[in-house]
């Protein structure tokens, strides 16, 4: 193998998967999985910001301690609807739709996933479950929180429950479509020579997901249509007037809610996984511990769900089980942690961008995990449940986890999708902000959970004012460190350096094809000979930083 | 860490060979792992409402067992047998797609069509006894203790809200099966189908048994069990 550098990259004017016919249709009928991995792209950004929305109206409401925005109900509603849509609309499909969809086939070397007609009906799907929520936002929106608490959605609450519950019920339809277009994508599209352990981390981390998401999602599912079911005919499969019991409620929604947060950070965990070793130049540290630790935490991830319904009357001998499992599932998260850090030692570390989302997200991760550890210890627990602190917890997972993940894959990736590289100075900028935003916003919320002010209400003590005001001032700052990547992303499509097939200089099948690729990826199926982290002296993937990690970079041909 | 290759794609044109396969072996094998991982997120559906009913089932035990003595089980025995035979039906449809015999394929698979109408219809005629007798649950339920049993009503009509979803998502699946087979006969007017590519028969075959076997669970849980 040798390595030519070329002077001028330039958008290579082959056809690729973008050039690929312009119309309307072309993309609304498209099976082509980089194209639908668009579509999510776009929806799902609509999503996030339409959420983000709703979080700006709590945090502008609870700058006060009267809560003088808003009326309570109408409170209740904003934190509802940020809580669906940020759940089931944007965290649930990020990576997975949007990087998965675009990035399986060409990590493994295949020519799309293995249904693409599936694939597409899974977009139309989760648009449709979107239209059906927000047509519950704009009919006056749902007050009963995202976890539908029974029996006060399936009884009492007089908004319309419904709406919003079927629009969470069709979502999911694409989540398992999804999810099983992926798993037998992995099992049988894999090009010759790519072996189960030479599969990408990213690869090995959807495919967890995946399996969470078909083993999961369909009991929410059937959970949803039996509120539903109940709130229609007046039967009372969980109200306890008629009989019913709402814990069985709450524990069919956890047995999928709690996994589900494995759908929402083990695929960014993947994304973590290709950015660290790349800007190391290194290989993975203990790759075969990272591949499988992905499995266990989706396996694992199916028996701890008890540890939401501490204080909601399930027997004290179920509490102490469900506790005491909770503290094993972080082993499999900790084996991550330990072997990106070991990636790193000694590594040749470069700071691009994706790599300060991969530090922002190694440190969130960190608290967010540690302080999951507090709350499945019973005793703790108990203290602080439904506080603050919780909400802080949750949000450093998913927020600082989640979402910068999913930003760092964005921009390790985007030369990939569009051919054209993001302005470097611009997107670090955003980087720190965001850093320093996300901590600003939710460290406080540890510290008022931990001092008691209670989750969902918008009225509370004047003490609690000043953490509350730093809360919010931080908010202010993190949206405009999302703002940002909108802006300079969009500008790069036009006005951006063309990357070249390689920017990065990196390992991966998906490099070794044009940006954009072409629209069956490969001109020709590769055999693969080598797992996608061989970075070593004169392999063709160097483990010096190549100079040309300046804005542009220079592609690097392999041949 | 690849070297350009293997290029044999589209050397075999089959007709029914999707442009992203290599070949049918491998367009055979998505579609019946497809099928499968499919149906396991079927388990996992009707599984939550197993759960459901089980936990009722411990909670009630009288109750559930009144309730259910109301159910007709000479018709419950029926279509438990026209079930069966519809998934027999199936499997020499199945066999007939396999042997390239066109006339067998849609003759046994119009057979399966009637077989499931025969159930739904039997069906039915069950759940309008239900709503003669005061037990659709809701705001018509009507459970009296002299003439139905001295058990909770609450739980009584809990076994009925179970009932009435477990049989009704069963019947939903049977209808969707049914529109199903319905396209199957069209492609297999059609030509569509070939010794070497049936897929889609032998998937919706899986489908169909499956849609039969939730029915075997269903079957003793509600109708026989506690009958003495
Ligand atoms: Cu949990």
């Amino acid at each position: 193998m040798t390595t030519i550098p070329i002077d001028e990259p330039r958008i290579e004017q082959h056809s690729n998967y973008l050039t690929n016919g312009y119309s309307v249709k072309s993309w609304l009928l498209t099976t082509d999985h980089k194209r639908i991995a668009l579509l999510y792209l776009i929806t799902i950004t609509l999503f996030f910001f339409l959420g983000g929305a709703f979080a700006v109206l709590i945090r502008l409401d609870l700058m006060t301690p009267a809560g003088d925005l808003m009326r309570d109900e109408t409170y209740n509603k904003m934190f509802t609807m940020h809580g669906i849509i940020m759940v089931f609309f944007f965290l649930i499909p990020a990576v997975p739709a949007v990087l998965g969809n675009f990035l399986i086939p060409l990590m493994i070397g295949a020519r799309d996933l293995a249904f693409p007609r599936i694939n597409l009906l899974s977009w139309y799907v989760f648009v449709i479950g979107g239209l059906f929520t927000l047509a519950s936002v704009a009919s006056g929106g749902v007050d009963t929180g995202w976890t539908f608490y029974t029996p006060y959605s399936s009884t009492y609450a007089n908004t319309h429950v419904v709406l919003a519950a079927l629009g969470v019920f069709i979502t999911g339809f694409s989540s398992i479509l999804t999810g099983l277009n992926f798993i037998v994508t992995v099992h049988t599209m894999r090009a010759p020579g790519m072996t189960w352990f030479r599969l990408p981390l990213f690869v090995w981390a959807n495919y967890a997901t995946s399996l969470i998401m078909i083993l999961g999602t369909p009991v929410l599912a059937v959970t949803i249509v039996l509120v539903a079911i109940e709130r229609i005919f007046g039967v009372g499969i969980f109200d306890p007037k008629l009989g019913g019991d709402p814990l069985l409620f709450q524990h069919l929604f956890w047995f999928y809610s709690h996994p589900a947060v494995y759908i929402m950070i083990l695929p960014s965990m993947g994304v973590i996984s290709e950015l660290v070793t790349c800007f190391s130049r290194k290989r993975i540290f203990g790759y075969g511990f990272v591949a499988v630790s992905s499995l266990l935490i989706a396996v694992y991830g199916f028996l701890v769900w008890g540890h939401h319904m501490f204080v909601s009357g399930q027997s004290v001998y179920a509490g102490m089980i469900f506790s005491f499992l909770s503290f094993f599932v972080a082993i499999p998260s900790a084996i991550k942690v330990f072997n990106w850090t070991a990636t790193l030692y000694k590594g040749s570390i470069s700071y691009q961008t994706p790599m300060l989302y991969v530090f922002g997200f190694i440190g969130l991760f960190a608290i967010g995990g540690l302080t999951g550890l507090f709350l499945a210890t019973l005793a703790v627990d108990v203290h602080v449940h439904d506080t603050y602190f919780i909400v802080a917890h949750f949000h450093y997972i998913m927020v600082g986890g989640v979402v910068m993940g999913y930003l760092g894959g964005i921009h390790f990736w985007w030369p990939k999708i569009t051919g054209r590289m993001y302005p470097e100075g611009w997107a670090k900028l955003a980087a720190l902000i965001i850093f320093v935003g996300f901590n600003l916003t939710f460290f406080p919320q540890f510290l008022l959970g931990y001092l008691g002010m209670p989750r969902r209400y918008h009225v509370y003590p004047e003490e609690f004012q000043i953490l509350n005001v730093m809360s919010s001032a931080g908010a202010s700052i993190l949206g405009v460190g999302y703002l940002l990547p909108l802006v300079y992303l969009f500008w790069s499509l036009r006005w951006g350096p063309a990357a070249g097939p390689n920017p990065w200089a990196a390992a991966g099948l998906e490099w070794q094809t044009s940006s954009p690729p072409p629209t069956e990826n490969f001109e020709k199926i590769p055999i693969v000979t080598q797992e996608a982290y061989a970075y070593s002296e004169g392999s063709g993937f160097p483990v010096s930083p190549e100079a040309d990690y300046k804005e542009g970079g220079s592609p690097v041909v392999h041949s | 860490m690849s070297i350009p290759s293997t290029a044999e794609h589209h050397t075999t044109t089959h007709p029914a060979l999707a442009h992203h396969f290599n070949d049918l072996a491998q367009q055979r094998e998505a579609g019946t792992l497809g099928m499968w991982t499919f149906l396991v997120t079927e388990v996992m559906f009707f599984g939550g409402a197993f759960t459901g009913y089980a936990y009722y089932r411990w909670k009630f035990p009288e109750a559930f067992q009144a309730a259910s003595h109301h159910l007709d089980i000479v018709l419950g025995t029926i279509n438990t047998v026209v079930l069966i035979c519809s998934s027999l039906t199936m499997v020499l449809a199945v066999q007939g797609a396999q042997r390239g015999d066109r006339k067998r394929l849609v003759r046994f698979l119009l057979l399966t069509i009637l077989l499931a109408l025969v159930f739904l219809g039997i069906k039915a005629f069950e759940y309008h006894h239900k709503w003669v007798e005061g037990h659709v649950p809701g705001r018509y339920f009507r459970w009296d203790p002299q003439h139905d049993g001295a058990v909770s009503p609450g739980g009584a009509q809990l076994f009925y809200s179970f009932y009435f979803t477990m049989t009704g998502i069963h019947a939903a699946h049977m209808i969707i099966g049914i529109g199903v087979i319905g396209v199957l006969v069209w492609m297999a007017l059609r030509g569509r189908f070939t010794p070497e590519s049936y897929g889609a028969v032998e998937n919706t075959g899986l489908y169909w048994h499956f849609v039969d076997i939730v029915w075997i669970f269903l079957f003793p849980l509600l109708y026989l069990i506690g009958r003495h």
